[in-house]
């Protein structure tokens, strides 16, 4: 007999059905002209089970077209993934091993929420770069990536329904997090100089007018994702001063702040204020992602927080990925790795921005000063998000601006990587890009469509790893 | 009722009247509603499975154990659909493993040539699960035929013409005598040549609304967009060119959407039970397709048993008439008068998860180790993997 349920007939694809050598059985169908009796199948048994913040959790043909751009064919302008070709893997994998035979009953034991304390050291002389001086390893706490310190902060400050700024373009991995805790991301303007104070200033009053609990804002000061734009350093003090006023906790994000292109570096808002900041920093975009080491400091009563919400999330960071930095840091000259590299991304930005004036002159675009992305506005009346499938053909891949909005807006723009593609690549892979646009343009400009209807504001695109 | 066996492959027989092996044969030879013997046998039991019960001498093959017998999934490639390719591929190779097949897998690139032709790693037999063009035009099968390689599934001449939506619905019109509601298929060039406005205005005349635009070739539903004001078709053009060159402008038809799927195993046609698809907001897109959850298949789809029986035949006769083999998937809408409109007929099925045919093979009763097992003993019994001619 066929399952009477369709739950259950779906389960016996999943799990029976590959297990058990079955014939096919009789079937109960009518064999009169009246309708057999008919099942339903509802291949998820658990829909309508989930909670509201995983309803945007959900397939996406912008998520499947991604999948392509890891062929070899396709040049990716999507990723954000720094260059690794370059690492010392060979010499650092002889210290791996040393490491292990030493303290390798350590290395793969649990370790504290808080992170190992030896990491929790060595990421001082990091922050030290960029001014902040009076850390110690107390106030900082190692997480799985940013994105895990982003779940945290969220996790111990909001609730459903309060309020998050976040500059928009927003940061799209921020999106996910703050919205799988259902807070609503109210955005805030951007310029080329960053945040601007009077944009945050009037957002924090008018939500308050509506009620809102404002909790902290998001920023992402130095060579923004996507904007690439930097906060300038008149404006630091500025809005440290608003969310002081105001009660409001900064999140000061800063992954991309050594890979400034002439070595330039910026003080962070966290070396102005100790009290009202969160700071975020990470190994991904300047040493190795795939180790999902960041850290983060806080003031005392929220680093407690953090440290037992951490402990509920994820127990602790993975201690082979902290002896594996550590060991890095500790035998290496990192500083002149990260420099070598900035000069390779400077290379690589040059690279962009010639082929964008050569290929794409009509479009307009800010020329980055470190970091990873150039946020590229294309014509009129063009939609990124659609064009997207075309530029799959024409093996060429970019972020549609779309996903780093929650309110449907970003299909005027796109974000465009030069970090991992060589020069060559880059200058190849933006001539395809222009070919699409100039395609996508005249179809637009025949059917006279443009000013397309906006996207579901409540439906983040989750992109994958790759793209952040 | 089908006959499906569970024989070990040590006691396998051959059909040497393999099915479908000499391209267009079959055209003309079968008509809806009036199907040959085999699908009036076929369909006789609404809403179940149903098989030919024609047995036909085979003559003994004995066939190597499965853990001896290489399958080559080739999955991946560079369309809109790799992601797809990839879950059904996997899928497919997961069921094949657990009934013991030694299951390999390769992306469709430049070294798949090299893998193919190298003695030490030849495959035995190639699956190719690749969705989207390259895989269901027809390239692949001619690739794989040049290289003398048995596979599973419709021959490139027969993909070709299933893979052209406008193509396949005048065939199956045509030499099946299928419905398939009124349609044209102008490229993004007619547009350009003969104004737009006057074009759309000849439409909506000519085909009223509401109406359904889908790249003529393309599949998951990408690039279509349901049309029910004429305001709508200039950005429902655009949203098709995104994906292919020309558009199948059709005239939308209200009904039950229904699937079914046919598979040939030593060579008798065993074809499921229709399976109805209810979606939440009334369309199947991308979303629909892959979220599991939200959309509601019923099987057999919630129609009278005639319906049904002539939902099969139709299916049937779509599969014999374009040549398909092994394995196709023909989706309908039933419209209110209780007759399958032909939509397309797709030579590589989704096979993930959430996709119709492996849902309607496990609601029918069948194991999906087994039945794929059997169809890929069903292909290795006969003599494929012959040169190129």
């Amino acid at each position: 007999m066929p399952s009477a349920h369709g739950q259950h007939a779906f389960s016996r694809i999943t799990t029976s059905t590959r297990r058990a050598r079955i014939v096919k059985k009789g079937s109960s169908m009518s064999e009169t002209d009246t309708p057999p009796s008919s099942k339903v199948i509802r291949n998820d048994p658990w829909y309508g089970s989930y909670a509201a913040r995983a309803e945007a959790m959900r397939a996406s043909e912008i998520r499947a077209l991604f999948a392509v751009a890891s062929r070899p064919e396709v040049v990716s302008l999507a990723g954000g993934m720094p260059y690794l070709e370059y690492m010392p893997f060979k010499e650092l994998s002889e210290l791996i091993a040393k490491m292990m035979v030493e303290k390798g009953d350590v290395a793969w034991q649990y370790g504290s929420a808080q992170g190992d304390p030896h990491l929790r050291e060595d990421v001082l002389q990091i922050m030290e770069l960029e001014g902040i001086t009076d850390a110690q390893p107390d106030d900082v706490v190692i997480t799985n990536g940013s994105q895990n310190a982003l779940d945290l902060i969220t996790r111990i400050m909001c609730d459903p329904g309060d309020v998050v700024l976040s500059e928009a373009p927003n940061y799209v991995g921020a999106l996910g997090a703050f919205q799988s805790f259902q807070v609503e991301v109210v955005n805030v303007m951007l310029d080329e100089n960053g945040l601007i104070p009077e944009s945050l200033e009037q957002t924090i009053v008018e939500q308050r007018k509506l009620g809102k609990k404002v909790k902290f804002l998001y920023t992402v000061p130095n060579f923004h994702n996507p904007a690439g734009v930097t906060l300038s350093v008149e404006r630091r003090p500025r809005v440290l001063e608003i969310a002081r006023k105001y009660h409001v906790l900064i999140v000061e994000d800063n992954p991309y702040g050594l890979l400034g292109f002439d070595g330039q570096t910026y003080p962070a808002m966290r070396s102005m204020d100790n009290q009202n900041v969160v700071y975020l920093s990470s190994f991904s975009k300047i040493i190795a992602p795939g180790m999902r080491i960041a850290w983060m400091v806080a003031p005392p009563g929220i680093r407690q927080k953090l440290v037992l919400a951490n402990e509920a999330s994820v127990l602790c960071p993975p201690n082979m990925s902290q002896f594996t930095i550590a060991t890095y840091l500790d035998n290496f000259d990192w500083k002149k790795q990260i420099n070598d590299y900035r000069g390779m991304y400077k290379k690589r930005c040059d690279t962009m921005d010639a082929a964008l004036h050569e290929y794409l002159p009509y479009c307009s675009w800010n020329k980055p000063k470190g970091g990873f992305y150039i946020w590229l506005k294309i014509p009129e009346g063009l939609d990124s998000r659609a064009m997207l499938p075309r530029a799959v053909t024409a093996k060429v891949a970019y972020v549609a601006g779309t996903g780093f909005y929650n309110n449907g807006e970003g299909r005027d723009h796109m974000r465009l990587s030069f970090c991992y593609p060589t020069p060559d690549r880059i200058h190849e892979g933006i001539r395809r890009l222009a070919s699409v646009i100039d395609a996508e343009r005249e179809t637009i400009e025949l059917f006279g469509t443009g000013g397309v209807p906006d996207a579901d504001p409540r439906d983040p695109e989750y992109p994958g790893p790759q793209v952040q | 009722m089908a006959t499906i066996k569970d024989n070990p492959p040590s006691e396998a027989t051959a059909d040497s009247d393999s099915l479908g092996d000499e391209g267009e044969a079959h055209a003309g030879q079968v008509a809806a509603g009036k199907t040959g013997t085999s699908t009036g046998n076929a369909a006789g039991k609404a809403g179940a499975a149903t098989s030919a019960t024609s047995s036909k001498a085979a003559a003994s093959v004995t066939l190597r154990p499965r853990n001896e017998t290489s399958v080559l999934i080739i999955c991946g490639g560079l369309s809109h659909e790799r992601d797809i390719s990839i879950s059904s591929g996997h899928r497919v190779g997961g069921f094949l493993e657990d009934a013991g097949w030694q299951v390999r897998y390769h992306d469709m690139d430049s070294e798949l040539l090299q893998y193919l032709s190298d003695p030490a790693t030849r495959p035995d037999i190639v699956w190719p699960l690749l969705h989207g063009a390259n895989g269901e035009d027809g390239s692949i099968r001619d690739i794989l035929e040049m290289e003398g390689l048995p596979y599973i599934g419709s021959r490139a001449k027969a993909s070709r013409t299933a893979w052209s939506k406008p193509i396949a619905k005048n065939v199956v019109r045509k030499l099946a005598g299928l419905s398939t509601s009124h349609s044209v298929t102008l490229p993004e060039s007619m547009f350009r040549e003969l104004g737009v406005g006057k074009v759309i205005d000849l439409l909506v005349d000519s085909l009223g609304l509401p109406l359904f635009i889908k790249p003529t070739m393309g599949g998951s539903a990408l690039g279509c967009t349901l049309v029910t004001d004429a305001k709508q078709l200039p950005q429902a053009m655009v949203s098709c060119f995104a994906y292919g060159e020309v558009a199948l402008v059709e005239r939308a038809i209200s009904g039950t959407e229904v699937s079914v799927s046919v598979l040939d195993i030593d060579g008798e046609p065993l074809v499921l039970p229709p399976l109805e698809i209810v979606t939440p907001n009334g369309t199947y897109d991308y979303d629909a397709r892959y979220t599991p959850g939200p959309t509601d298949f019923y099987v057999p789809a919630r129609l009278p048993a005639t319906v049904l029986k002539a939902t099969q035949d139709a299916a049937l006769a779509a599969h014999r008439t374009l040549s398909l083999r092994d394995l196709s998937r023909t989706d309908f809408i039933v419209d209110a008068d209780g007759i399958p409109q032909f939509l397309e007929s797709n030579v590589t099925p989704g096979m993930t998860d959430t996709s119709l045919l492996p849902q309607a093979a496990v609601a029918a009763g069948y194991d999906l180790s087994d039945l794929y097992s059997q169809l890929v003993e069903s292909v290795l019994r006969q003599d494929r993997a012959q040169p190129h001619r």
